[in-house]
């Protein structure tokens, strides 16, 4: 056993030093990696050790940051009713607007694969230019207005579904509806391109081979040929969309106000943005945030595991 | 004689006819993949145009209202398109906000200015890095690539208060260089980067080495050059970033604000700045839609590589 051990202790210690010597011999990497990685550790990985920290601590920036244990967490889950709202809204437009973006993405981009060369391009910009425009969805307002102007009221109250205007972006009923209705509207984005390049990218040859094994029509084609070639693709896409999912804010400040009618369309981003920002409890907005951390991660490889018996 | 020859014509002319005959029936078949039903195509068509035309009406709503003159965008009830296209809206951007305390061309300069500096810093830094990772074997390489995949599963809200208190601590706060130099490190630029980088022949570089280059001469004259589709898709993913940038936390002058605050601004000034509010909304929504456009077979070939292996 000791005998084992000190093997053990000896082959690590060497291959340190073949380490060491190999970082020696490749300074020039280290140099040419060295601007990005500092940035990178000073906005990205920092943050969220220092978030973490913060999470455990009484901080309004005012006073220095006081050692408070378990308390910002405890306060969250069992006393802090908005934030159950948030990440009950937050929760409904992941689990609605994150697969089913991330779906549509890959029908569209499926869709789109066959048509003849130019007519493809202009559908990519198309479905595409949603999520590039900025701030358009603001323009939702305006179809969403809550008076007989709105074209939305408008139009349903000329078809005689509705007699009386309805109050889309106050009404809590239809909030969270609407929201989600313009997140998917948005939701063609980066994970969109991946998958329009990698469904160029399947050998022909195998399609070849497909119709000679009897693929019969397209949609057993995509899933025995065309969807195992495109794994990798996949799983960037799900990543894009889970981010994007959980991130929710904009949108829902911009359409509902900021707060909204009730809290009816609070998501967990909003609430770290109302005490982070608004209230300055630093430390409790910290908890929010390693609570939206932890999710995120964890859903990312949940999902990743998944993705990987696609085809197989 | 002359028979035999007009006999021999006919039949070349005939054995023409067969071979183009047979060139187009074997591109035809060669196009259409022989396990498509045509009314199931003739179906697709007919959603896709469908789908299309409500992803796109938001935007050309968008553009026409900012064409309406004011009175037409209060016509009621009110028409999709414009009738009497103007641009007076966009003059009126600059001419009544001219005489505001901050000028529109500020908050434009702003914006340009933060979109451009930005991008090209996060250009430069983001392909040294990837460049490395992709092309040269070293101990904790591998490590910090993976640390940045992770990055790239969660928003930038985690991490906004920490920023905020180190951007403080640095003095940044209400400088250009507080949203500047966080978007130097976007982890989803090196990470297109690196991907697209691993395609390049390693070859490449180890002849331009025995050639006597060294890895300076090797980024800047042989990798850089070869990567152009992949400059143009971090140049859109910063510009998309940086343009739609609203900054609100982090910069508290008026003279320092991007355009898209000025924006949310002017939509809240009530009615008399609806034509002005519409115009608005398309300069901040054009600038990178018409980066796309340009760039897009360019980004395609990017996105090829994207894929997150293992």
């Amino acid at each position: 056993m000791k005998d084992y051990f000190n093997k053990y202790i000896e082959l690590r210690r060497h291959n340190i030093q073949v380490a060491v010597r190999k970082a020696k011999s490749r300074k020039m990497c280290y140099l040419f990696l060295a601007p990005y990685a500092i940035l990178f550790t000073m906005f990205f990985v920092f943050p969220v050790v220092a978030s973490i920290y913060y999470s455990f601590t009484y901080y309004n920036i005012l006073e220095p940051p006081r050692f408070i244990g378990l308390r910002n967490y405890i306060n969250l889950i069992l006393q802090d009713d908005i934030f159950l709202i948030g990440v009950k809204n937050t929760m409904l437009i992941a689990v609605i607007t994150g697969p089913l973006g991330y779906i549509l993405s890959f029908l569209f981009a499926w869709l789109i694969n066959e048509l003849p060369r130019w007519i493809r391009s202009i559908a990519v910009i198309v479905f595409y230019a949603p999520s590039i425009a900025g701030n358009c969805y603001v323009i939702f307002s305006v179809f969403f207005r809550g008076d007989a102007y709105g074209y939305v009221n408008a139009l349903l109250m000329n078809v005689g579904i509705i007699d009386t205007p309805k109050l889309w972006l106050i009404d809590p009923n239809y909030m969270l509806p609407i929201c989600m209705i313009v997140i998917l509207w948005m939701s063609l984005g980066t994970g969109f391109l991946s998958f329009v390049a990698g469904l160029q990218g399947v050998d022909r040859a195998q399609f070849e081979a497909g119709y000679m094994d009897g693929v019969k029509n397209r949609w057993q084609e995509l899933w025995y040929i065309t969807l195992p070639n495109m794994k990798p693709m996949l799983m960037f896409g799900a990543v894009m969309s889970i981010t994007q999912a959980f991130g929710v804010a904009d949108v829902t400040m911009a359409l509902c106000g900021y707060p909204s009618t009730d809290y009816a369309a609070r998501t967990i981003v909003t609430h770290l943005f109302d005490y982070g920002f608004s209230r300055f409890e630093m430390g409790y907005a910290c908890a929010i945030a390693t609570i939206l951390f932890l999710m995120m991660i964890l859903c990312n490889k949940a999902i990743q595991s998944l993705l990987r018996r696609v085809g197989t | 004689m002359t028979r035999l020859s007009k006999e021999e014509k006919k039949a070349a002319r005939l054995k023409k006819k067969e071979e183009k005959a047979q060139v187009y029936h074997k591109k035809l078949i060669r196009r259409r993949k022989p396990n498509r039903s045509i009314g199931g195509d003739i179906m697709l068509y007919l959603f896709l145009l469908f789908v299309a035309f409500v992803m796109a009406f938001p935007i050309i709503y968008a553009v026409s209202n900012a064409l309406k003159p004011l009175d037409e965008l209060f016509k009621f009830p009110p028409r999709i398109f414009a009738q009497h296209p103007t641009m007076d809206n966009f003059s009126d951007l600059f001419v009544t906000m001219g005489k505001s305390w901050v000028t529109f061309s500020r908050y434009l300069f702003n914006t340009v200015f933060i979109t451009f500096v930005g991008t090209l810093g996060h250009l430069i830094i983001a392909s040294m890095g990837a460049f490395v990772l992709a092309k040269y074997d070293f101990p904790g390489g591998d490590a910090f690539f993976k640390l940045v995949t992770v990055a790239m599963m969660f928003t930038g809200w985690v991490t906004q208060i920490p920023n905020y208190l180190l951007l403080n601590r640095l003095g940044w706060i209400d400088t250009y260089w507080a949203i500047i130099v966080p978007a130097f490190a976007s982890p989803m630029g090196l990470f297109l980067m690196k991907q697209f980088m691993e395609g390049l022949p390693t070859s490449l570089i180890e002849a331009a080495k025995i050639d006597g280059a060294n890895e300076w001469k090797v980024f800047t004259g042989i990798v850089m050059p070869n990567v152009k589709p992949a400059w143009m898709t971090l140049i859109i993913f910063s510009v998309q970033a940086l343009w739609n940038n609203k900054a609100s936390t982090y910069i508290y002058s008026e003279e320092r604000k991007t355009l898209v605050y000025a924006l949310q601004q002017i939509q809240s000034g009530g009615i008399a700045r609806t034509g002005q509010g519409a115009a608005v909304l398309v300069v901040v929504m054009i600038v990178p839609i018409i980066i796309f456009i340009f760039s897009e077979s360019q980004i395609l070939e990017t996105m090829a590589s994207s894929g997150l292996k293992d």
